[in-house]
């Protein structure tokens, strides 16, 4: 069969093409005004998130002293990471033990704290201030402070202890309370969720608690039923960025063992890591050590890497867990 | 806000922040050489540690001789830089980094040598007709190199003796400081005195948290080999190691035990202040370098001391007077375009007899090469002499060197820590641990 175009179909034929081409230049230029605003993000992403993400991957299969080119070791530094290296599994002990304790206090103790001042009748914003203060404090200055006033020996809270009879603890010189020592100083600085929590908990209509209020509701109840399912995005946000935080814990530990321990390292004196005991080591701490100042740079990146697949299964647990605490609601 | 928004940032500072804990840094360097002709007219960098005024003033009066001297080099001094700032920089390379470097700790030329971040200086010590055997004390020689390079050289040493508070000894009816660690134990029993459920002085604190008591220092008496030919740990198999720990352990229970010791020690003065333990007289003796006579001298403290070596073990009484060996190191980085130019200087630095008194006597440290340890010169007071005698003496020991720098003293003192406080009571089983924990570290870095 032969078919025979019309001049009349040519001519809608070669409309319609000219109509497709309009609309996939269009399309093309559509696309391209879109990267153009995109640019600077995936700019950014690639440059400082992908880009040092998929190096670090690859430093991890390679051994690397930062002076001669990265020869590649399959899985040796891996293996040196969890099986050899005495270091790497305190640390991680210590990091989860302050992820699940240290988050979940920081919380309790923001949220009270921002129900305390929203409900005091006076002097609220003395209590405010009093409270977010310590926030501001640099975590050096901050961690030492808090040795020299848990001194054993010296420190005020002890000798005030020793007064009133109760046998005071060594604080940062004990493996036992080291970490607890720690705590309290990370609830000291507590104020950065107190304001959040406090500008939430303003946010809850006032209604729902005088409703509930007539339907016989108590305290708790009114706690339960109505201020939590107001906070839950405050506090999956709360957490999730307390264990990202935590994960990255450093600062702290590090400057309180190393001023407790009084050691001052030199040519037969290394720095204990984690003291006293390697209670207070931290993953973060073995990534500076072993990049840094060993430059076994492979390690470090394996360490790195356990510390971003160990943040993306909290982050991604806790959000589908948020999901669940979110469902039927404005999602 | 709508609980979507939140989430979504929520999320998104999630990825970010997990992502930015894998940020790594870039490494790249520059090439160096020894092709720069030391007659030309050039500025070099020198990075050194030195931040107190008075060593500062005196490290700018040994540059201004070397100037003087050396009128086309020109030295730019930058202080007060760690470790950790010259092993990033040598890495970074570019123009502002250094072309000479000096470190207070000789831990780490083991990797200064064999990441070959400093140069080799053989060549240049044979250019210049320098033999650094009949130069340099062994001790000093040894922690300067590492496996035949010798990439750095002593700049000053530090000599570790016995402090000993003389007031407290004729109290206690001691006539001379102990000479042999059995003396040692039995004077540091007589010089304790216990109060309530502590101590109001202490003889001799051998807790390896104490200050400078540590298995590197305290073992140099026994003088361990620590590596055989092959780069293996002998810790283990080296009987030196297990005896001082075992000395250390036995002396720490007849005081009272780790306990009540590390309870007394965690409430004493700080090591570098006026209220060392020493200084204010709540411990009788202690181990430590020459730099604490100065400080003594210059504090209002009111103890009356004196030093000696550190004692021995007593089946090797006869060589009695050594004691541990340290100091400050200096190299030329590999980076450095002007080696030539550096080399003048750290020939100036490390040789020069007149420089390095002049240097020591200032800074109150040792000088670290024979002909300033004999010069007539170098200070003549009696407690300073004490050190420079252990500094001289051919049975004095350092730590060698290794390419994970003191990655092989860490573990043996997590060992010592273990083993005081009773949390490892097999020393052998420890040790044999310890052994291959160090070989399997260096099998990282190899």
């Amino acid at each position: 069969m032969t078919v025979t175009a019309t001049p009349g179909s040519t001519s809608r034929s070669t409309a319609r093409s000219a109509r497709k081409a309009r609309q996939r230049r269009l399309r093309r230029r559509e696309r391209l005004t879109t990267l153009a605003f995109l640019s600077p993000w995936l700019l950014g992403t690639g440059l400082f998130f992908l880009y040092p993400l998929a190096t670090t991957a690859y430093l991890s299969f390679t051994r690397y002293d930062g002076f001669l080119s990265p020869t590649w070791n399959g899985l040796d530094n891996w293996r040196f990471v969890f099986q050899d290296y005495p270091f790497f599994w305190p640390a991680m002990r210590n990091t989860l033990w302050f992820v699940v304790v240290l988050v979940t206090l920081r919380i309790i103790a923001g949220l009270a704290l921002g129900m305390l001042v929203i409900h005091v009748k006076r002097g609220s914003t003395t209590l405010r201030t009093v409270f977010y203060a310590p926030f501001l404090a640099p975590p050096v200055a901050a961690t030492l402070a808090f040795v020299f006033l848990l001194n054993p020996g010296t420190g005020p809270v002890n000798t005030i202890l020793g007064h009133i009879g109760v046998t005071a603890p060594s604080w940062f010189n004990d493996p036992s309370w080291s970490k607890p020592a720690l705590s309290l100083l990370a609830l000291w600085g507590v104020g950065d969720l107190m304001v959040i929590f406090m500008a939430a908990l303003l946010d809850v209509p006032r209604e729902l608690y005088e409703a509930s209020a007539l339907d016989g509701a108590g305290a708790v109840n009114r706690f339960r039923h109505v201020t939590l399912p107001h906070l839950r995005p405050i506090l999956l946000f709360a957490v999730i960025t307390g264990v990202i935080a935590t994960m990255q814990y450093y600062t702290e530990p590090i400057v309180a063992g190393q001023v407790a321990s009084g050691q001052i390292a030199g040519s037969g004196n290394q720095f204990e890591p984690g003291y006293p005991g390697g209670s207070t080591l931290t993953l973060p701490q073995l990534v500076y050590n072993l990049g840094f100042q060993r430059f076994n740079i492979g390690a470090a990146c394996v360490i790195a890497m356990v510390l971003f697949v160990l943040s993306m299964v909290f982050a991604a647990f806790l959000m589908r867990r948020g999901s669940g605490f979110l469902a039927g609601e404005d999602l | 806000m709508t609980h979507r928004l939140i989430r979504r940032r929520v999320a998104g500072t999630a990825v970010t922040a997990a992502l930015a804990l894998a940020l790594t840094s870039c490494f790249g360097s520059s090439k160096g050489g020894a092709s720069d002709n030391p007659d030309a007219d050039v500025t070099i960098t020198f990075w050194h540690g030195w931040s107190a005024p008075s060593e500062v003033k005196a490290i700018q009066a040994t540059i201004d001789a070397f100037e003087k001297a050396n009128p086309n080099i020109h030295v730019k001094a930058v202080g007060n830089i760690t470790d950790d700032k010259i092993n990033q920089a040598l890495r970074a390379g570019g123009p502002s980094a250094p072309d000479v470097v000096s470190s207070f700790t000789t831990d780490n030329v083991g990797e200064f040598c064999n990441s070959h971040a400093f140069v080799d200086l053989a060549p240049f010590l044979s250019k210049s007709g320098i033999d650094p055997e009949k130069t340099f004390p062994g001790p000093q020689l040894s922690y300067t190199q590492y496996n035949g390079n010798q990439c750095a050289l002593p700049l000053l040493s530090d000599a570790y003796g016995l402090y000993y508070n003389k007031d407290a000894f004729k109290a206690a009816g001691i006539s001379a400081p102990p000479k042999t660690m059995s003396e040692l134990d039995a004077d540091a029993v007589k010089l304790t005195k216990a109060s309530g459920d502590g101590y109001s002085q202490i003889g001799f604190m051998p807790d390896y948290h104490f200050y400078e008591s540590t298995i590197t220092h305290f073992g140099a008496q026994w003088a361990p080999t620590y590596f055989d030919a092959e780069g293996k740990s002998t810790v283990a198999t080296d009987p030196a190691i297990n005896s001082a720990m075992a000395w250390q352990k036995s002396l720490l229970d007849q005081l009272g035990g780790y306990d009540k010791l590390d309870k007394f020690r965690t409430s004493a003065g700080e090591e570098f202040s006026n209220n060392n333990a020493f200084m204010t007289g709540q411990v009788a003796m202690m181990i430590d370098g020459e730099w604490r006579a100065g400080m003594i001298d210059d504090s209002n403290s009111k103890v009356d001391y004196g030093v000696a070596p550190f004692p021995v073990p007593d089946d090797q009484a006869a060589q009695y007077g050594k004691g541990y060996i340290t100091g400050t190191i200096v190299g030329i980085a590999s980076t450095s375009e002007k080696q030539n130019a550096a080399w003048e200087f750290v020939k100036y630095l490390t040789t020069d007899t007149d420089a390095v008194v002049n240097f020591a006597n200032a800074i109150h440290n040792v000088p670290s090469t024979i002909a300033a340890l004999a010069s007539p010169r170098v200070s003549q007071d009696p407690n300073f002499q004490q050190f420079i005698k252990i500094a001289s003496d051919p049975n004095s020991t350092t730590t060698p060197a290794s390419p994970n720098g003191g990655d092989y003293q860490l573990v043996l003192q997590n060992l010592g820590y273990d083993y005081q406080s009773g949390k490892q009571t097999d020393l052998q089983s420890g040790l044999d641990d310890a052994a291959h924990q160090i070989d399997t570290n260096l099998a990282q870095v190899q």
